[in-house]
């Protein structure tokens, strides 16, 4: 360490005498000779990080969801075992549970791509330079404020006596009656994760020439042909790459499911977050549980990334 | 540079060797005899609501004890709290019954010597060692206050009014109905369903065999359809009612108390098939650092005075007897309301919540335990 920082003349070289600057010189002519040193140099502290802190935290996640929980006193017991996973696959009440997840998220990710295309290709390719600069202030205004508040927000929107069956009985409709429900999740879901769904697909339809739209036209493709044949598949990984967040970020929610969910919304993240650091303190299989949806991303990033969604980001 | 490094380690280790005298007071193997100097600090894990500037203040001021308070919403986050950094990190928490067993077994809680506590003797009988913070004779902790589970309605949109618990598992409220999302509440079930089928034989709803235990679970499936919300903390519930969107639903008398401040039309009432309740205990950390300030906070939060302060400011019931006269004194007629005069009989009315163990008390094994309860729990309302 204390070398690669005199290498960057961090240190005063007025106090230094001849020998440290001796060897200072050495040590930036080595630097200066062997690339890889500079470029090992460069990214040990970086890649030191993260493999630290990220993917250490992944692998004790994972290890121990192989452990088990003293009865008594649940006090993490390290004898290796499958039990946690069995539980899982052996519960209907869990499996309930990773499938409401898994169909919500995907529910609000289609919603979040219908709403947002339109929109994002709004912005690409129709919109002036101010409206679209007016339009990007509007997409990210909500992620200036704490997704708490917004969620709590609708929470108030949704509930009996809130906006939304005011509104509704005011001009005369029957009241929705939706707070604390399923379908409160998903709006609150689609709402909240449309910004990370409009981005990514704005940045693939600004991206397509105007010359390949105006060579479609040119050989006879009308409007819906041009959109079908050329707009689409080049916009579609900047589509995937949005689900990728939409799709990650419900997965993972446990916070949505606690405000605005009903009496059967426990998502998987509410299951790792009882049994983790709820009564039963069994961390092992709230490790074994938040493995899941990490299983499933991983199934999801892999499909996305055959279909070219990572060229987008 | 060197010099100045010295200066840091001398005073670091002085500063450390001061500690070791202070931590060690706590640590001896008896009971302490008598409470010595204060630490002039004291750090509490609290209900919100517990440490009060009304009650905390005068402390402060008499004993030099600074407190520093944590507020859990949960019992589980109480007992995960006082586990977290090997414990140590707090001194005291005030641990209602489904979370003082599991302390005490869990070794995080020291016994507490009751002579050092004048006012316990003042205490009812019930509440000076109560089977949720005593064990084999042992004192862990202190009783603080209690409450009964109540049966909470909305008197305009509930009627006739409700004199069962049978109100929130019948499909006439569908859709309105809330409770809490805590395993204990198994216990209320076991209670309903003792009343209501005899046959199945339960004595303790906290000591349920197998087919006791899978005859709770099924009500509470068959409930689940019906309930609007599982509510988490108090405050949930306030906006639940507040909204519209619960009508009834099983309750705390503290949460009636902001949905009336609210002008809500609620009113709560024990049913006919009686009800659960919950004690709560400052019990002392197996490693506090600050035991002769924990242990003046015991002399003082368990006076009458303190008592009747903290119990008409949170809406529950004192333990000690004479906080009566101070209650009624504080707001007239609340001892009455917070039944602080009734007879020993109405507290052994009340199944106070304790943490279920497989010991059912009959010298047979075969109860469920708090493990099983919690599993079944999460997973019937998953």
């Amino acid at each position: 360490m204390g070398e690669r920082l005199e290498s960057g003349g961090l240190v005063a070289p007025a106090r230094g005498g001849p020998p440290v600057q001796e060897a200072r010189r050495r040590v930036s002519a080595a630097f200066w000779r062997h690339s890889w040193l500079r470029a090992v140099a460069l990214l040990v502290p970086p890649l030191g990080w993260f493999l630290l802190l990220y993917v250490a935290a992944l692998a004790v996640l994972f290890v121990s969801a192989f452990w088990s929980v003293d009865v008594f006193t649940t006090k993490v017991v390290h004898v290796w075992n499958v039990d946690n996973f069995k539980q899982i696959v052996d519960s209907a009440a869990w499996r309930r549970v990773v499938a409401r997840t898994v169909v919500i998220a995907a529910l609000v990710t289609i919603t979040d791509a219908v709403l947002a295309f339109p929109f994002a290709y709004y912005m690409a390719r129709v919109a002036k330079r101010r409206t679209r600069a007016l339009l990007f202030v509007l997409v990210l205004l909500p992620l200036w404020s704490s997704y708490l508040v917004r969620v709590y927000a609708w929470k108030v929107i949704l509930a009996q006596d809130g906006i939304l069956n005011w509104s509704l009985t005011k001009i005369g409709l029957p009241a929705a009656n939706i707070g604390y429900s399923n379908t409160a999740m998903w709006v609150v879901f689609s709402y909240i994760w449309l910004p990370f769904m409009i981005l990514p697909i704005y940045a693939a339809l600004e991206r397509i020439p105007n010359s390949f739209i105006e060579a479609s036209r040119d050989l006879g493709g009308r409007g819906f042909r041009t959109f079908r044949s050329v707009i689409l598949p080049l916009a579609l990984p900047g589509v995937l790459a949005g689900s990728i967040f939409t799709f990650s970020l419900t997965l993972g929610d446990y916070i949505t499911p606690t405000l605005v969910g009903g009496a059967s919304s426990t998502f998987i993240g509410n299951v790792v977050y009882n049994t983790g650091l709820g009564a039963s303190g069994d961390l092992p299989f709230a490790a074994a549980f938040a493995s899941i949806p990490l299983i499933v991303m991983a199934i999801y990033l892999a499909l996305a990334r055959r279909a070219g969604a990572f060229e987008a980001l | 540079m060197r010099r100045i490094r010295k200066v840091h380690v001398l005073v670091a280790l002085s500063a450390v060797a001061l500690c070791v005298p202070a931590s060690g007071a706590g640590k001896a193997s008896g009971l302490p005899s008598k409470i010595g100097k204060g630490e002039g600090k004291l750090t509490m894990i609290a209900w919100e609501g517990y440490l009060d500037a009304k009650w905390v203040k005068p402390f402060v001021k008499q004993t030099g004890c600074k407190v520093q308070a944590k507020y859990a919403g949960t019992s589980d986050e109480m007992v995960t709290l006082m586990r977290t950094g090997g414990g140590g990190q707090y001194d005291m928490v005030s641990a209602s019954g489904d979370a003082s067993l599991r302390l005490i077994y869990g070794k995080d809680v020291q016994p507490v010597n009751t002579n050092l506590v004048p006012s316990w003797k003042q205490f009812f009988k019930a509440f000076q060692s109560p089977p949720n913070n005593t064990v084999g004779g042992q004192h862990y902790g202190i009783s603080l206050q209690w409450g009964p589970n109540t049966l909470l309605y909305n008197t305009k949109k509930v009627k006739p009014a409700p004199t069962s618990w049978s109100a929130i598992y019948s499909s006439k409220y569908k859709g309105r109905i809330t409770v809490p999302n805590n395993p204990i509440q198994i216990a209320d079930v076991a209670l309903y369903l003792s009343k209501t089928q005899p046959s199945l034989g339960i004595k303790d709803p906290y000591e349920l065999n197998q087919k006791q235990f899978n005859a709770a679970i099924a009500l509470i499936k068959r409930q689940k359809p019906l309930i609007k919300k599982y509510w988490g903390l108090s405050s949930d519930e306030v906006s639940l009612f507040k909204n519209g969107d619960a009508w009834i639903g099983a309750s705390w008398p503290v949460t009636t108390g902001s949905i009336q401040a609210a002008k809500v039309p609620v009113k709560e009432i024990i049913p006919k098939e009686g009800a659960t309740g919950w004690l709560d205990t400052w019990m002392l950390s197996s490693k506090a650092k600050h035991p002769n300030c924990a242990y003046k906070w015991y002399g003082y939060i368990s006076s009458p005075k303190v008592q009747a302060l903290q119990a008409t400011t949170y809406g529950e019931t004192p333990v000690n007897k004479l906080a009566c006269v101070e209650m009624n004194k504080l707001s007239k007629g609340s001892c009455h309301t917070y039944h602080a005069d009734a007879p020993e009989s109405y507290y052994r009315s009340i199944k106070f919540w304790k943490t279920p163990v497989a010991d059912c008390g009959n010298g047979q094994k075969n109860c469920m335990d708090y493990r099983k309860w919690v599993n079944a729990w999460n997973q019937a309302v998953s």
